[in-house]
């Protein structure tokens, strides 16, 4: 059965964060083997250009476009001592707040929340993430799977944030 | 030339070839560039494809100066400076947009988009001194473009744009080639990102393949799992799976010319692209030849260059076609704008096989270019010893009797050559 045409799950806001917070321990704590577990089969993670948010992945550059086997070969080179850009790995810490379901389509949840993600390096300038998460999750029994993860960025350019080099 | 020093030791007999770290870290010396490199050589603005529209503008940075970039009324494609004559505030604070006149939000003077003045609030409070036609928004000395790729120089006295790119233009034209109609378009999507690394340090890792294994082994992994082949060579000379050279185009100019390996949208099919590509890959391939023969079709199918347009505008023409240029904010920092460029006919389908193939090594969330950013970085970090540890190394592949390779220093030291005889007062090209 099609999410179109399946009776909508019932779903609340509370289930959502501790969701969202338990990934974003995951993430954090560069626990992306676990992290992954909660991924759907067809999982996407998209980071669009900051100056074409709208834009869709198929014409418009991303700085970060993952189908779900790119996004294994993501993990693989991240937690990789060879991938120098997060050797030693970044500090991070997430704060995710303004948390909404934003729609029900079937067993498809739909739901946005604000973060900021500050990672540090040794002697190196703060970088902060700040913008906006947009999920689509898959509600399977108490918990979900992720099908889409998008992250748009507030900032009009990259700039000092240099690069994307850890899962934001 | 009173006063200049040079930067590097050149000992082409002996081979030895070392730059003073000086040029890398020096406030001094970033002065020095902007009155003798960024004021004199051909700087690129953008491309043309950008202002598809009459009235269509940019405004952008181009080497520290804010500029508009714009099609007029008219069709023609303009840079302007994006300064009120006034008293000098941006006329233009939109990122981009269509408009017919820049409106200057402090005393309100007004501009059309062909830079021509417009309207001056309350004219009657000015003497007959006053000459408001006189008053246009001020532009580069010159604007040139070729094939669509538009520079401007601030030296009114320059040699042209196309004998300023001299050999150069081979290489851009096996990449507007790729258009069956001979017209590429930027795509939409901007990476800006800062790099805290001296500006010199982006044009040597945009042509250095050297340091492909040892900075790249994550990206020739995902590259190996994904069924391409990335063994080592048997020839011991090499340090890329494929051979590849490394060569002067004059003017401060060069290029890689390699071999490829890591698969192209026009037109080498490597497993990322998934079995359903290899039809429509097939057909780009033979409209190629047939369009150009098999001979150049095969040159720019099979080789991949990376082309370093002196001082700051990069040509990847490799897993996808980027446009990179960049631009100091202080010695120790530089801040990086890259494009991917496409033919405007391809379909929706290779389109969207280019910009995955784009990210399949390029830009801030690539699966290679953090790692170069780190790379730049730690130089940068590691240049703060310079007073006491003085000199880069870079003679590699001097005392080679055949042709540079790719994985020499020989296109770096062709940079270095150019810059340090430009910072010591030299012209920017040779006369033709």
């Amino acid at each position: 059965m099609s999410a179109a045409t399946m009776a909508n799950v019932s779903v609340t806001r509370a289930e959502v964060e501790d969701f969202l917070y338990h990934e974003a321990m995951l993430l954090d704590d560069w626990r992306l083997k676990e992290w992954e577990e909660l991924l759907a089969d067809d999982a996407t993670y998209y980071i669009p250009a900051n100056d074409d948010l709208d834009g869709d992945f198929k014409s418009s550059l991303y700085i970060i476009s993952d189908d779900r086997e790119r996004i294994r070969q993501r993990i693989i080179r991240v937690l990789d001592p060879n991938c120098h850009a997060e050797f030693p790995r970044s500090r991070l810490c997430r704060l995710i707040t303004n948390v909404r379901i934003t729609g029900v389509e079937g067993d498809i949840v739909k739901v946005a929340a604000n973060f900021s993600c500050y990672r540090y390096r040794r002697y190196q300038r703060e970088f902060v993430y700040v913008g906006k998460y947009e999920y689509q999750l898959r509600k399977r029994g108490n918990s979900f799977k992720i099908k889409e993860r998008r992250v748009l960025l507030a900032a009009h350019e990259l700039g000092q944030l240099g690069s994307v080099s850890f899962v934001l | 030339m009173t006063g200049a020093r040079s930067f590097v030791v050149d000992d082409r007999e002996k081979g030895i070839f070392l730059l003073d770290r000086e040029a890398l870290v020096s406030e001094d010396v970033l002065r020095g560039e902007m009155k003798n490199i960024f004021a004199k050589c051909w700087i690129y603005v953008g491309h043309g494809s950008e202002l598809k529209r009459n009235g269509d503008f940019h405004t952008r940075k181009v080497a520290g100066r804010p500029v508009i970039f714009a099609r007029d009324g008219k069709g023609q494609v303009r840079c302007h400076f994006n300064t009120c004559r006034h008293r000098g505030a941006l006329v233009c604070t939109e990122r981009k947009g269509n408009t017919r006149r820049f409106n200057c939000v402090y005393h309100g003077w007004i501009y059309n988009n062909d830079g021509s003045m417009a309207r001056v609030p309350g004219d009657e409070a000015y003497t007959a001194a006053f000459d408001q036609s006189t008053f246009g928004l001020k532009a580069p000395a010159r604007f040139e473009q070729y094939r669509d790729f538009w520079f401007m120089n601030l030296d009114a006295d320059a040699q042209p744009l196309v004998e300023y790119l001299g050999e150069a233009t081979d290489y851009i034209d096996l990449v507007v080639d790729q258009s069956p109609s001979n017209t590429m378009e930027v795509i939409a999507g901007t990476q800006e990102y800062d790099v805290n690394a001296n500006w010199k340090l982006m044009v040597e890792n945009s042509v250095d393949d050297y340091h492909l294994p040892s900075t790249h082994s994550t990206w020739l992994n995902f590259m190996a799992n994904s069924g391409v082949k990335v063994e080592a060579p048997k020839d011991p000379s090499l340090v890329l799976p494929t051979h590849g050279l490394a060569i002067d185009l004059g003017n401060g100019h060069f290029t890689t010319d390699n071999i490829n390996f890591r698969g192209r949208p026009v037109a080498a099919w490597i497993p990322i692209y998934g079995e359903d590509a290899k039809p429509e890959m097939d057909a780009i391939r033979q409209e190629l030849v047939e369009r150009v023969g098999a001979d150049r079709a095969k040159r720019i199918c099979d080789t991949n260059r990376n082309l370093v347009i002196f001082p700051n505008l990069v040509i990847n023409d490799g897993s996808s076609v980027t446009i990179r240029t960049f631009f100091p904010d202080g010695a120790n920092k530089m801040h990086v704008t890259a494009w991917a460029l496409g033919p405007v006919e391809e379909s929706e389908s290779m389109r969207a096989r280019r910009l995955d193939a784009f990210l399949t090594f390029y830009g801030p969330g690539g699966f290679a270019t953090p790692d170069d950013v780190e790379a730049l970085e730690l130089v940068q970090q590691g240049l703060a010893n310079y007073t006491d540890d003085r000199w880069s190394e870079m003679s590699r592949g001097m005392g080679r009797e055949a042709a540079q390779l790719n994985s020499d220093e020989h296109h770096l030291r062709t940079f270095w050559r150019h810059w340090d005889k430009m910072m010591a007062g030299g012209s920017s090209g040779e006369q033709a």
